[in-house]
């Protein structure tokens, strides 16, 4: 199911409220980088939706823009949304608004770039420490 | 006890009198009594545990005790990644404690960044750009056997300490330039310690952080260990 | 002196990266008044080992052994969830003896991991016997994985298309010995050494009470969340490989010791889970066919079509998860692991404001939620 970035908030209220759906838990968050795409270069968020009730679950996509991509945070329907967006703000670059608190969670907090963009090169050295390739 | 040699000369009182260098009685209760930090980092923490676990036990060996904090222990095993968060953990943690002090490098994480050495942009490629090595232990992870090989070449390197020969603290290391075509070799003068972490890296004193030793074919062979200078170990 | 005259302030606790009790390199900072936690915060990431960047620049064959390194107390069935999604998105068949050797090999790597589970959390509480005991025991697991593949932590045994080595009789024969040898041992030896401890229970019951609901709103999937009540098994719910063949029991938290969903009834999810392990593993045994043990093709080098897919398996921590999208070629474009520990941690600084919770519950809190640093970094 592919969902516009403005209709996402309200969509995954309805996602969790509706007793029909009832998806409880947000399984995964993934973000995957498409610079090369022939409608302009984008970024897809990927929500993985499962319902422990009903026994069924569902895969939203949300495209963005991959130069500003920003996408409301689901923070405050499922809990677990605040590490998993943390971690795609982290590696992909996302924004996420409306969350409390979006700072890097897997690498160092002063890292630069987003490395799994598709045109993330690697620092040469990190604080003095040279990244030698052998 | 045994491998103390007694160094008596008089025949008539030899069976009597054990007579040995300071050096040596020292250097044998050291080495028969290491104990290492708690420092498991990811999968080679978990072969460590075994190591001092039921079947391993490497309480055998002397070197049962493995201590929460730095300042009790004098032997860092460095058991799995090193990240760039991590670092200047791993190298505080070695400046705490006290000397004399050993490490070894477990697994090939630490010793070159393993299987995250080409695309681990957050790996630091070795833990040997961060604190000087004294036993690198191939393997990922290493059996246990494997750490306890280690451990012995460790004990070997603490027979060799001389409480009087304070050249080890003071002079400057060797560095190795380079004969060993394809290696690449740690500088010796960049004091990247002592620019970024304050002065209290070693390399601010010339003493050896940062790593200034060949580290080539170490690597290669099970737990052949290489000194605090590069030299190898007698076997 | 007088009482008033004492002044108490609060005081930040930084435990960890480097702590002996928070089972790898994970910090909390903890806000405390005396022994009292007021307030704790997560740092992850100091294991950040690079998985998905890893796996960007690596082959459908070789992004498996890095999936063993995620977590590398139960390495069979990241494996495994790995593998069935490159299965179900390349479309490749599994032969019956490969998944027969594969559910063989994931309850037994469960045995392990739960038991080095019940080992360190045993050493967090502060008994230390029981450490050595998990240990001996997991050592004979781990000499039937040496046999079978020659690795004892990080297997890279259940692949794409099968498994990596075929299961010889002998290989059975030791399997089966170990569950005559293990089954009793639960009940006899530990239960009594500490499920049943007194000081043991005084420790854990009632102590980082979890609600279901709350639960499942962090996300926290596996043992964690049926220790508090909840019957979700991805193994009876959305059966994969032969689960729906065998008969097993998915044991729930029930609250004997103290409140549903405290430490103790976590803990004790894994001990029965361990009897039920065993269980599935002589099922196997009974029922095991002859045939291939890995798809020939697949054995050799993986293509799938471009397209993405989703799937999960119950590891020995929650759900593992792999999102894979391919472009075609025989680099997967994109892989995202849904690593279980990630979530069950997250939930920590909530459950240490749900009530007043004391720094050594706090320890025994991380323990009962039996983390991997290496799945929670990645």
């Amino acid at each position: 199911m592919v969902v516009k970035a403005e209709a996402w908030a309200a969509v995954a209220g309805l996602c969790r409220d509706d007793s029909r759906l009832g998806f409880d838990l947000l399984s995964c968050i993934t973000g995957v980088d498409y610079p090369e795409r022939e409608d302009g270069a984008e970024i897809e968020v990927i929500y993985n939706l499962d319902s422990i009730a009903n026994h069924h679950e569902l895969t939203v996509k949300v495209k963005l823009p991959r130069d500003d991509p920003r996408i409301a945070s689901v923070e405050e329907i499922w809990r677990t949304a605040d590490w998993h967006e943390r971690e795609t703000y982290d590696l992909l670059g996302v924004v996420f608004e409306g969350h409390h608190n979006l700072v890097r969670i897997l690498c160092a907090e002063d890292w630069v770039g987003h490395p799994l963009r598709k045109d993330y090169e690697p620092p040469d050295s990190f604080h003095g420490i040279k990244n030698v390739i052998y | 006890m045994s491998e103390l040699e007694n160094r008596n000369p008089d025949p008539l009182t030899k069976n009597v009198v054990f007579l040995t260098a300071v050096d040596d009685i020292i250097n044998a209760t050291r080495a028969n009594s290491v104990w290492p930090l708690t420092f498991g980092l990811a999968c080679c923490a978990i072969e460590m545990m075994a190591t001092g676990a039921a079947k391993y036990d490497i309480d055998r060996f002397g070197s049962g005790p493995f201590r929460g904090t730095p300042r009790q222990s004098d032997l860092m095993i460095v058991a799995g990644t090193v990240t760039h968060k991590m670092a200047p953990r791993v190298k505080r943690l070695y400046d705490q404690m006290p000397e004399p002090k050993y490490v070894i490098a477990m697994g090939g994480c630490v010793i070159r960044g393993g299987p995250y050495v080409k695309h681990g942009y957050h790996v630091v490629k070795g833990v040997d750009l961060l604190v000087p090595v004294d036993v690198y232990i191939p393997g990922c992870p290493p059996r246990p056997e494997a750490l306890l090989e280690g451990l012995f070449k460790v004990q070997k390197l603490m027979k060799r300490e001389k409480i009087l020969d304070r050249t080890r603290r003071t002079t400057k290391p060797e560095v190795y330039h380079a004969v060993y075509p394809g290696l690449i070799l740690r500088n010796a003068e960049d004091g990247i310690w002592a620019n970024h972490w304050g002065s209290q890296g070693e390399a601010a004193r010339g003493v050896g952080g940062g790593g200034h030793r060949w580290r080539g074919p170490v690597c290669g062979r099970q737990g052949r260990g290489v000194g605090r200078r590069g030299r190898a170990l007698p076997r | 002196m007088t009482e008033a005259k004492i002044r108490t302030e609060e005081m930040l606790l930084n435990m960890g990266p480097q702590h002996p009790s928070t089972h790898g390199v994970f910090r909390v900072v903890v806000r405390t008044d005396g022994e009292l936690v007021l307030e704790s915060e997560s740092h992850i990431g100091y294991l950040h080992r690079c998985f998905e960047k890893c796996a960007e620049g690596n082959n459908y064959l070789q992004v498996v052994p890095y999936t063993d390194r995620m977590d590398y107390l139960c390495a069979m069935m990241n494996n495994w969830g790995y593998a069935v999604a490159v299965e179900k998105l390349a479309g490749i068949e599994v032969p019956e003896r490969a998944e027969y050797i594969r559910v063989m090999v994931a309850e037994l790597n469960r045995v392990a991991s739960h038991l080095l589970a019940f080992g360190t959390y045993g050493l967090d509480i502060g008994a230390i016997t029981p450490f050595l005991y998990a240990f001996r025991d997991r050592e004979r697991i781990l000499k039937i994985f040496e046999k079978l593949c020659g690795q004892r932590l990080n297997y890279s045994y259940v692949r794409i298309g099968g498994v990596t080595f075929d299961m010889t009789e002998e290989i059975l024969a030791d399997i089966e010995a170990f569950c005559d040898y293990f089954d009793p041992k639960i009940i006899d030896e530990y239960d009594n050494l500490l499920s049943y401890n007194g000081i043991f229970i005084s420790r854990t019951a009632n102590v980082g009470v979890m609600p279901a609901d709350l639960a499942i709103s962090y996300g926290v999937t596996g043992p964690s969340l049926r220790g508090s009540g909840v019957q979700r098994d991805l193994r009876r719910d959305a059966p994969y490989g032969i689960y729906d063949r065998l008969e097993f029991d998915v044991p729930v938290g029930t609250g004997e010791m103290g409140q549903l969903g405290d430490c103790w009834d976590r803990y004790m999810v894994r001990m029965r889970e361990m009897r039920q392990s065993i269980r599935l593993v002589r099922q196997v045994l009974r029922d095991i066919p002859e045939g291939p043990f890995c798809d020939k093709k697949a054995y050799r080098a993986v293509k799938p079509k471009a397209g993405e897919t989703y799937k999960r398996v119950e590891g020995a921590r929650g759900e593992v998860g792999f999102y894979i999208v391919s472009d075609g070629t025989n680099i997967p474009y994109r892989v995202k692991a849904r690593a279980p520990s990630f979530s069950n941690i997250s939930i920590l600084d909530k459950l240490t404001s749900l009530s007043d919770v004391m720094v050594a519950d706090l320890v025994a809190i991380i323990g009962s939620l039996d983390i991997v640093l290496g799945e929670v970094d990645r």
